[in-house]
């Protein structure tokens, strides 16, 4: 982990009232959602987070405050360095603000974020699925949402698996 | 009569109707060009230099599903491609022949989830089921002429 | 199972031009099921007349549920699935995922099995690259480049085999090592391939770079500048290609990248023959740190011996009764990992390849996330095509080197 690194979380944690976890070498910053926007903005513009590598987000289900971590990696090609940000989220919708004007890149990342966990992002230009299909229902990476596991056919329960099972027609 | 001028006496060959039907159906049966997932790259390598497709007469793979008679169904079908791969199935003439290449194909292999359809069964129905992930090459022909045995027994009660 | 919803024009309305909706441009859809869009990808292309003036990508169709899947199953378990995301680059996946578990447990990996790891991903690039070329020489009508490209495949494949028993969906990179030892034949099976590709990439150039068949089907069509690159996202021979010399493996160097010597190619034109040339040159160049890694293969273990997290050999369970207990223990219970997470990139084939994997103090990891560079490069589609002719579109999807189960996961 490099000093300028440091530095930079530590200017963070001061601007924006941020904190910050360190594990294996990774830093972390964790930011209230007002603050995103602003503090993206300044770490690409002031401190050469030039790339997008990742938006994604975690499920923390049933604890409901925070429910999910929006998690952003940033990555500096001038530092060499990687950040990790991430953003907790109250509630079963939440909102959060799109960070598509800072990084092109990360439309299709925010609309994955949207489809698979349901997390609406203000502002986005074209908020659709992509992943799945237009009209599936529920977000499938929540926690509450079932795996869909399909019961494994063994000798004792084969044939009464097989006549539930949907076989196609010519 | 002319012909026979020309070429000689050719003989008379007696055969079934059945028999030369089946046999010239196994002996051009063309591919549908569609490639799911890893089994796809598998099934280019049966078609490339090492494996050699063509010595059954499948080596011309046709894109469009009207030109085709076997669909390879090579890859996992998420729930999202089923519709699209029944449709495909749809534009086939008859007759038309299925081989799920692979576990994901034949029942959802390791992927046993929402997204992932258990067995393409429950989309198009089968003829010939190929195990492997991915299945080698080697298997896939065998799949092939499998599918060709079966082809060869059909009546012509059958025939679609 | 045949209802498809049909998606309204005021669904598209904001992707589309004014133009659209008056008829004057058209619609097209090319895919799901089209010979040149390497898988499964749909594109709605609005184009007037021949001319490109949008690209809208829609992928999903090879959606695998792969994340939702990898959280109920234990840490050993999960990686059979990492394989079958980028069916092309099955070892470079093992490897991101058993970095990110080996930087999670805080695990060891022996020196013999870094230079193993090392030699079977330069090995898995060469794969990758060479049906890079086939299939996108195919897309541009050269159709002997693909079979030739497809025999030197077949010998990285049997090399695959012979260690792991399986072609393309080896599982033979672990947490805390590699599966077992490689066999005798090995080391003069990889030696053989270094001996020969250099020749055969030399005679695949021989085929394309001064075609002018090629050429004109390549040279100024697809242009991307550095900036958009970086802005995008978008790495690898993209990038690359464009310019940057950006390389994770000497940016941030894992496995033991920082001891090798080698150069990272890059092209200015930021076009198909940029991308083209980079990847030519990558291929040289890992054959290059496959035959260093060669000199440095030294004997020694290949799995790391804590046995709380790696099982211990077979020989070993038939004379200890720890070693019994610590492999019954792992393989059914799996090991536990802390309530945290972290991040590691490596330099796929294709880009930049992440994982971002969270514990929660379990046996199951709590999530796993794949930063595929497939996914990144695709969104870039409408950038690279547009006010290009439709015919060039195949040839642009060719060139970023998709692959769909990787963009999809």
């Amino acid at each position: 982990m490099s000093e300028t690194l440091e530095q930079i979380v530590k200017d963070m944690k001061e601007r924006f009232a941020a904190e910050s976890t360190e594990y294996a070498g990774d830093k972390t910053l964790i930011l209230s959602p007002e603050y995103l926007l602003a503090a993206i903005q300044t770490l690409r513009d002031e401190y050469h987070f030039n790339m997008i590598v990742d938006v994604t987000a975690v499920d923390y289900w049933p604890q409901q405050e925070p429910r999910f971590h929006v998690v952003y990696h940033i990555y500096s090609m001038l530092n060499n360095d990687i950040l990790r940000v991430r953003v907790p989220l109250n509630g079963n919708g939440p909102h959060l603000d799109t960070i598509e004007k800072i990084y092109p890149g990360a439309n299709w990342k925010e609309r994955e974020v949207w489809d698979l966990f349901g997390i609406t992002f203000d502002g986005h230009s074209d908020l659709r699925r992509v992943v799945m299909p237009y009209d599936w229902q529920g977000h499938p990476l929540r926690k509450d949402y079932p795996l869909g596991y399909e019961e494994v056919q063994f000798t004792f329960n084969a044939a009464e698996i097989d006549k539930r099972k949907p076989y196609a027609k010519d | 009569m002319g012909l026979e001028e020309k070429t000689g006496n050719m003989g008379v060959v007696t055969t079934t109707l059945e028999y030369v039907v089946n046999w010239s159906r196994t002996n051009s049966m063309w591919p549908l060009l569609f490639g799911l997932a890893c089994c796809a790259i598998e099934m280019m390598g049966a078609q490339a230099s090492n494996y050699d497709l063509s010595r059954f007469g499948m080596e011309l793979n046709r894109a469009s599903p009207r030109q085709s008679d076997l669909m390879i169904v090579a890859g996992r079908v998420s729930r999202k491609m089923a519709p699209v791969l029944r449709q495909l199935y749809d534009q086939m003439p008859d007759p038309k022949w299925v081989l799920a290449m692979g576990d994901c194909a034949s029942c959802g292999g390791v992927f046993n989830n929402y997204a992932v359809v258990q067995g393409v069964d429950e989309v198009v129905p089968v003829d010939v089921y190929v195990s492997g992930c991915p299945p080698r090459p080697e298997s896939l022909i065998h799949g092939i002429l499998t599918l060709h045995e079966k082809v060869k027994k059909e009546k012509i009660t059958h025939w679609a | 199972m045949t209802n498809i919803r049909e998606v309204t024009v005021d669904e598209l309305r904001h992707l589309v031009s004014d133009r659209a909706m008056t008829g004057e441009t058209m619609l097209l859809n090319m895919g799901p099921q089209h010979p040149s869009t390497h898988g499964v990808l749909r594109l709605l292309l609005e184009l007037d007349g021949e001319i490109v003036v949008n690209c809208i990508p829609d992928i999903g169709f090879l959606h695998t549920g792969v994340e939702k899947n990898m959280e109920a199953k234990t840490y050993q378990k999960a990686e059979v699935m990492t394989d079958r995301l980028d069916y092309m680059n099955s070892i470079g996946n093992n490897l991101a995922y058993c970095l990110a578990v080996e930087k999670l447990v805080d695990l060891d990996v022996p020196v013999r099995a870094q230079v193993l790891r090392v030699i079977l991903a330069e090995l898995q690039r060469i794969s990758s690259h060479l049906l890079w070329l086939g299939t996108s020489c195919l897309d541009l009508a050269a159709m002997s480049v693909f079979l030739y490209a497809m025999r030197e495949r077949e010998m990285i494949l049997s090399v695959m085999e012979m260690i792991s028993g399986q072609r393309m969906m080896t599982t033979y990179i672990r947490p805390g090592g590699v599966w077992r030892d490689v066999p005798q034949e090995f080391v003069p099976a990889v030696q053989q391939i270094v001996e020969v590709m250099p020749g055969r990439i030399a005679e695949y150039e021989s085929m394309l770079t001064k075609n002018m068949l090629f050429t004109e089907r390549t040279q100024g069509i697809g242009v991307i500048s550095a900036e958009d690159c970086a802005r995008y996202g978008l790495s690898g021979p993209v990038i690359r290609g464009s310019g940057v010399a950006f390389d994770l493996r000497k940016a941030r160097p894992y496995s033991g990248y920082e001891q090798y010597d080698f150069e990272v190619p890059t092209y200015d034109t930021g076009d198909i023959f940029g991308r083209y040339m980079v990847r030519m040159e990558e291929m040289r160049q890992s054959v290059r740190i496959v035959r260093q890694a060669l000199s440095k293969l030294s004997n020694g273990p290949v799995r790391s011996d804590n046995r709380k997290f790696v099982p211990p050999p077979r020989s070993e369970i038939g004379v200890s009764m720890e070693a019994l207990i610590h492999h019954f223990k792992l393989w059914t219970e799996g090991f536990n990992a802390p309530k945290e997470s972290v991040f590691v990139t490596t330099e796929s084939p294709r880009g930049i390849l992440g994982v971002f994997m969270e514990g929660d103090g379990g046996p199951k990891p709590y999530r796993v996330h794949y930063v595929t560079p497939s996914f990144v490069n695709l969104q870039s589609m409408p950038l690279l095509t547009r006010q290009h002719f439709v015919a060039d579109v195949v040839g642009i999807i060719g060139s970023i080197d998709i692959v769909l189960g990787d963009a999809d996961r």
